[in-house]
């Protein structure tokens, strides 16, 4: 079982409820998925469509909040997002996103650092959303992160696990959980992410825009899955030559 | 008396509560978070925060997100 901070988790796929065609779609996703811990994003209210309300179809009781601070361009704005989050009542989870750059959405880094340091002072359970940075991912953990999120791909690419090779060494380094988060395209990207040993991933855009959502979060959830049984089964070694699977004694009778 | 919400000009009865006024909004106060002139209000007082003239009010809800 995954633990993190003081939740364990059945699940290792987290899912992000953005960008979904309709409410119901959404609420039949999440339990296809499996998962017990989505994110969620805060913004103002449109008071022209009061009753556009996502907490009509989410069950507080049944999965865990993590609030995001999407849209927060520094430590500052990330703080405000948080505190509101938290006066939302969505407990102390927190996914910290800071992100200046709208056209690749990266993280900053100094200021993720900054206000995982606040925030965690705060009582906060912070995950910060990081680059695949292993000194970073040290750092923030160093000031007081629950879990660290290494991207795959910059969010919303389903480009895949294109940081693999940073990936592997923050598993490697670090004492809390690490969770692959945003960027993985397809189940395969998630079990590969899994297979190198990452806690757990998590996923928004590759599901909610699949042509069926529903179908597209059991198969993440199947391979997060078999990714994970395979990571602790063990990989066999890679090797540039080939090792036959077959004995290679006992074919006298065939040679001439 | 006039207030600002959500970056609209509103014009309420003086008096006026900021849980009577998300109803009015339709709104579900058990879902939405209030910020009065950049303060945040607690749960708590929704039932007694009664506006002043010129309140810049935030009203914020969660919505799907990754």
């Amino acid at each position: 079982m995954l633990k993190i901070a003081d939740r364990t988790f059945r699940s290792r796929l987290f899912l992000g409820t953005g960008k979904f065609s309709s409410a119901e779609t959404l609420k039949k996703t999440i339990e296809a998925s499996g998962s017990e811990m989505i994110t969620v994003a805060l913004r103002r209210v449109d008071l022209n469509d009061p009753a556009d309300d996502i907490m009509n179809v989410l069950d507080r009781d049944k999965y865990l909040f993590l609030p995001n601070t999407s849209g927060a361009r520094d430590a500052k704005e990330a703080v405000r997002l948080a505190r509101l989050a938290r006066a939302a009542g969505s407990g102390d989870w927190l996914k910290l996103e800071v992100t200046p750059d709208p056209r690749t959405l990266l993280p900053d880094p100094i200021e993720t650092l900054r206000a995982t340091e606040e925030l965690a002072k705060e009582g906060f359970i912070v995950l910060p959303y990081m680059n695949g940075d292993p000194i970073l991912a040290l750092r923030l953990q160093d000031a007081g992160a629950a879990a660290v999120m290494p991207l795959g791909a910059p969010i919303g690419t389903n480009l895949g696990l294109i940081t693999k090779f940073q990936v592997e060494i923050i598993i490697d380094q670090a004492r809390v959980p690490v969770i692959v988060d945003a960027g993985l395209g397809a189940p395969s990207d998630a079990a590969l992410a899994m297979e190198i040993g990452a806690d757990a991933v998590l996923v928004n855009t590759a599901i909610s825009v699949a042509g069926d959502p529903v179908k597209m979060a059991a198969a993440f959830a199947g391979a997060v899955e078999a990714g994970r049984a395979a990571y602790e089964a063990g990989l066999g070694r890679k090797s540039a030559e080939a090792s036959a699977s077959s004995p290679l004694t006992g074919l006298d009778f065939i040679k001439t | 008396m006039k207030i600002t919400c959500n970056g609209e000009t509103k014009e309420i009865t003086p008096g006026t509560t900021l849980v009577s006024f998300i109803q009015d909004m339709n709104l579900n106060p058990d879902t939405v978070v209030a910020e009065c002139d950049g303060r945040i209000v607690k749960r708590d007082e929704y039932d007694t925060l009664v506006f002043s003239d010129g309140n810049v009010l935030e009203l914020i809800r969660f919505v799907g997100g990754g």
